[in-house]
């Protein structure tokens, strides 16, 4: 090692060299994955475009392309996506919060934990199989709202459980120990301490699950989901007392990617059209979704600073 | 569990000469002993709490004065594989808080903690104080109002926030933040109020701000309090325990174990030879 300055100079431009070559190598690594889903989008809504007027939304599928819409498909989805919420997010959550704050760390709690992990990886199709067995058939739900929520449920239970945990783990243990401390106990800890102050990232993986389970196609499937609905399910409010029906539970359905799927493998072009149309809507949800998830992220995070 | 000494503690006391007998007890530890898992962190403590007082433990980082005091609140309730034997009784009910059967809950209900770091929940200002009145059920929104004032003149915050109740507690100064936890745990009334190196965190200004505040507290709430530094133990304290590698070489009042300490090992630390 010398102190030539000369030779420092050289080291330092031959360092600068490689760092420009990397950033270079990202760029271009980056821009792979940017510009595919550019490409993408665009070939999306550049073939589904013309599709997309009122009408689309309001009709049901037809034979004729033209008057083909996609009405079904959105209130199945939206109905299939109520029924998830409602079952997974309060049993996701309560999971977590027993897994974090109530089990006692040992071997069977270990176990556990290891298998919620697991079961975020597991194929969607799996789940799809273990709902026919269970939902369709032993519970006898038949193909409907009810199984098809149920079964997605059940595939975003692992996420929610996760990120509640990771949530109620980025509360500092002070804050736990200043509640006991003032005679708390764990029930008045978790209602007032770790689910207000764990609601941001408890949503954040409810709504990533929720977008994950819109465009699941494969255990929908599975379950027997049809692909051609002209009527809507019965709506939930009725004219006679008690003025709410759970009809709609046991409705047959249909979800956006399944219309989507049924148009594409039709031969006929403007089916095609149709597909790539649908496709855009559900793209659009998935983002709004996320960006709903991005806003409460921000918007927690900038309320609650440790 | 040794229930049968439950009610010998007035003969112990009496006993021991060093100290002003007078003083009423508040709380006792007794061959109080404590475990993580296999290590054992206390050796047999005996110390006495007397009543609307100020006990200072000091000793150098990892004597087992935080552990110590951490027992007195069964914080360490809270973490798996940690054990206790002997006992701490607590007064005027002579009970020994560290019995199974004594709910840990009822025992925070009347010792309340303030830690080394301000630890002020993300709530308002008002809400922090009020809230270990709304865990015991209290609705009533003029008592919770009166209270929450009382606590925090009495932790002479009032001045300071009187007019942002309703702003979030994390907008306020390290100082401010570890006085309002000290309303906090004064709103409830506690008997006796546990601090663990409360000024650790502080500059010099709020720590003089903070053992004022300690300095008259004793009036209301007996106090125990962890110092690390031995300046703020003489400043503040009544009583001054010395512990070293988990037990306890010292106790005596404040100005015989800085002036005249009876074991070599006090008197090394207090000087600064070691710790």
């Amino acid at each position: 090692m010398s102190n030539d300055p000369q030779a420092i100079r050289r080291l330092v431009v031959l360092g600068r060299r490689y760092d420009r070559l990397f950033a270079i190598v990202g760029m271009m690594a980056m821009m792979v994955g940017i510009l595919t889903l550019a490409v993408l989008l665009a070939g999306l809504i550049h073939d589904g475009a013309e599709r997309l007027n009122w009408d689309f939304f309001q009709n049901f599928p037809s034979r004729r392309a033209e008057r083909a819409g996609i009405l079904s498909a959105i209130v199945g989805s939206s109905l299939v996506m109520l029924i998830t919420a409602v079952t997974a997010i309060p049993l996701g959550v309560a999971a977590g919060v027993y897994l974090e704050e109530y089990a006692r760390r040992n071997w069977i709690t270990e176990i556990i934990e290891i298998n919620v992990t697991n079961l975020a990886g597991v194929p969607s199709i799996v789940y799809g199989l273990l709902a026919l067995g269970l939902f369709v058939y032993a519970l006898d739900f038949g193909q409907s709202i009810l199984s098809a929520g149920l079964t997605l449920a059940l595939m975003i239970l692992p996420v929610i459980i996760v990120s509640t945990r990771e949530a109620i783990r980025a509360i500092p243990g002070a804050i736990r120990e200043g509640a006991y401390a003032l005679g708390s106990t764990r029930w008045q800890l978790v209602r007032d301490h770790i689910l207000p102050y764990s609601t941001g990232g408890i949503l954040t993986g409810v709504i990533i699950g929720l977008a994950r389970a819109i465009g699941e196609t494969a255990p929908i499937i599975t379950i027997g989901a049809l692909t051609f609905i002209a009527f809507l399910p019965p709506s939930p409010v009725t004219g006679d007392f008690p003025f709410l029906s759970f009809e709609w539970l046991e409705s047959p359905f249909t979800v956006m990617p399944i219309q989507m799927f049924n148009w594409l493998s039709r031969p006929q072009a403007p089916f095609q059209v149709n597909a790539a149309a649908a496709g855009i809507v559900l793209v659009a949800m998935t983002l709004l979704m996320n960006g709903v998830a991005i806003w409460l992220r921000v918007r927690f995070r900038n309320r609650i600073k440790w | 569990m040794v229930d049968q000494t439950d009610h010998s503690f007035s003969v112990d006391v009496a006993s021991r000469g060093d100290i002003d007998s007078v003083q009423g007890l508040k709380a006792e530890a007794r061959n109080l002993s404590f475990f993580y898992g296999a290590v054992q962190a206390l050796k047999s403590v005996n110390m006495p709490v007397y009543d609307s007082r100020v006990t200072a433990l000091i000793g150098p980082s990892g004597c087992g004065k935080s552990t110590f005091l951490r027992c007195f609140n069964r914080m360490h309730d809270l973490t798996d594989h940690t054990r206790y034997d002997g006992e701490i009784l607590f007064h005027p009910d002579n009970v020994n808080i560290l019995r199974k059967s004594v709910d840990p809950i009822e025992v925070r209900m009347r010792i309340g903690m303030v830690f080394q770091k301000p630890n002020p929940f993300p709530k308002s200002i008002f809400e922090n104080v009020a809230y270990g009145l709304r865990v015991r059920g209290e609705k009533n929104r003029s008592e919770l109002a009166d209270r929450v004032e009382t606590a925090l003149r009495d932790a002479s915050l009032w001045e300071e926030v009187s007019g942002r109740l309703d702003s979030m507690a994390f907008n306020l100064s390290g100082g401010q933040q570890q006085r309002l936890c000290i309303a906090r745990a004064l709103a409830t009334g506690p008997e006796l109020l546990l601090f663990d190196e409360p000024t650790s965190a502080l500059d010099p200004n709020a720590t003089a701000n903070i053992e004022d505040l300690i300095h008259r507290l004793r009036e209301k709430v007996t106090i125990l309090i962890v110092t690390h530094n031995m300046q703020q133990a003489a400043r503040v304290s009544d009583y001054t325990a010395f512990m070293y590698l988990g037990e306890l070489i010292e106790f005596s009042d404040t100005n015989t174990v800085f002036t005249n300490p009876n074991s070599k090992q006090t008197e090394d630390y207090i000087t600064g030879r070691y710790g």
